[in-house]
């Protein structure tokens, strides 16, 4: 079974630019069109399952909106994001 | 799907050497990822506390803004002159600068090519974006032959406006310099080998082996008159094979180090 993940997107940095939901692997994001920022952007959100906190959306991102979990499993190293 | 995010399950979180401050750059464009690999490896490195940046005109005139180290700002183009005098004056000090290409390649041309042909222990990020991001997209010595900008609007004539310069190439050809390459910002891989370059370019000057550039291909969305994801397809189709990515000059003592 994936990892599980989950990310929390910070409504002051994200600007709706969609680098990550271009690069996220299992297309988990898209834009919030229900909600705007401070700055008037809509921004990202995981808006189904599959989220295995790969970290690529940080990865990519900008502004460093954007801060993932991953659950730790028995087996589980910590695993750095961007080598 | 709250009990998720608890500290032992982070992954990721935005890099400490950073200030709380939301940059001004476009949406998509990815001079923040610049500033966030940097921000980055002085993290892990530790260094923040010693370092001292130096920031250029241009688009990243506000970079003292976004980093939690000590930082000044230059006068146009002076950025590699004034960082000589601070690692000068502290040579225990990190001093870094970050710069565009009408920053460095233009009309700080002669600052780059003499602290590199001295061998300044400094660090340089140079930022490629093909035009002048700030002052509304005009036309810049690394604007490809044929690229349309505000003040090329048929296209970069090499006839009559030349043709662009290869920075990291020909710093290459200066003995002063121990660690020059190039690097490209358009994709999780690339961004990865860029940040592994950084790092590298940190630990020669923290090992006092000389003058390292990172030449970074970024892309400039509002000016390139493209959305950011169709920037990155861009950059790669049309900026890399101009602008070749790779390793210039890695001096025999860099090449030793084990990061």
């Amino acid at each position: 079974m994936p990892a599980k993940g989950w990310i929390q997107v910070n409504d002051l940095y994200c600007k709706g630019c969609e680098l990550c939901v271009a690069a996220c692997p299992p297309k988990v994001l898209a834009l919030n069109m229900e909600r705007l920022t401070p700055k008037g952007y809509h921004p990202v959100h995981i808006v189904k399952d599959g989220c295995t906190g790969c970290a690529i959306c940080a990865l990519v991102c900008p502004d460093a909106a954007i801060t993932v979990y991953r659950e730790v499993t028995k087996a589980a190293v910590p695993v750095a994001a961007g080598g | 799907m709250a009990t998720l995010m608890v500290p032992e399950n982070l992954v990721y979180e935005r890099p400490r050497s950073f200030t709380d401050a939301p940059t001004h750059y476009c949406p998509g464009c990815t001079h923040g990822v610049a500033h966030r690999l940097i921000a980055e490896v002085l993290d892990e490195m530790g260094l923040a506390e010693r370092t001292i940046g130096v920031a250029p005109v241009g688009c990243a005139v506000f970079a003292y803004n976004y980093f939690d180290t000590d930082f000044v700002e230059a006068a146009h183009g002076r950025a590699p002159a004034m960082a000589t005098g601070i690692k000068r004056v502290l040579p225990d000090s990190i001093v870094f600068t970050y710069q565009g290409d009408g920053d460095l390649a233009s009309i700080g041309m002669g600052e780059i090519v003499h602290a590199a042909a001295r061998g300044e222990n400094i660090t340089v990020f140079f930022i490629n974006n093909a035009n002048y991001g700030m002052t509304g997209g005009q036309m810049a010595p690394t604007t490809l032959p044929g690229m349309k900008t505000t003040s090329s609007p048929d296209g970069r004539d090499v006839e009559t406006q030349g043709y662009p310069i290869r920075m990291a190439e020909m710093l290459a050809t200066l003995d002063g310099a121990a660690y020059v390459v190039r690097r490209s910002l358009h994709d999780p891989a690339n961004i990865r080998k860029a940040k592994k370059a950084i790092r590298i370019a940190f630990e020669v000057q923290d090992r006092k082996l000389g003058f390292s550039m990172v030449e970074l291909l970024s892309t400039c969305p509002s000016n390139w008159n493209l959305s950011p994801v169709e920037s990155l397809k861009w950059l790669e189709e049309h900026m890399i094979p101009f602008f070749p990515l790779g390793d210039y000059k890695v001096a025999p003592a860099v090449a030793e180090l084990k990061i």
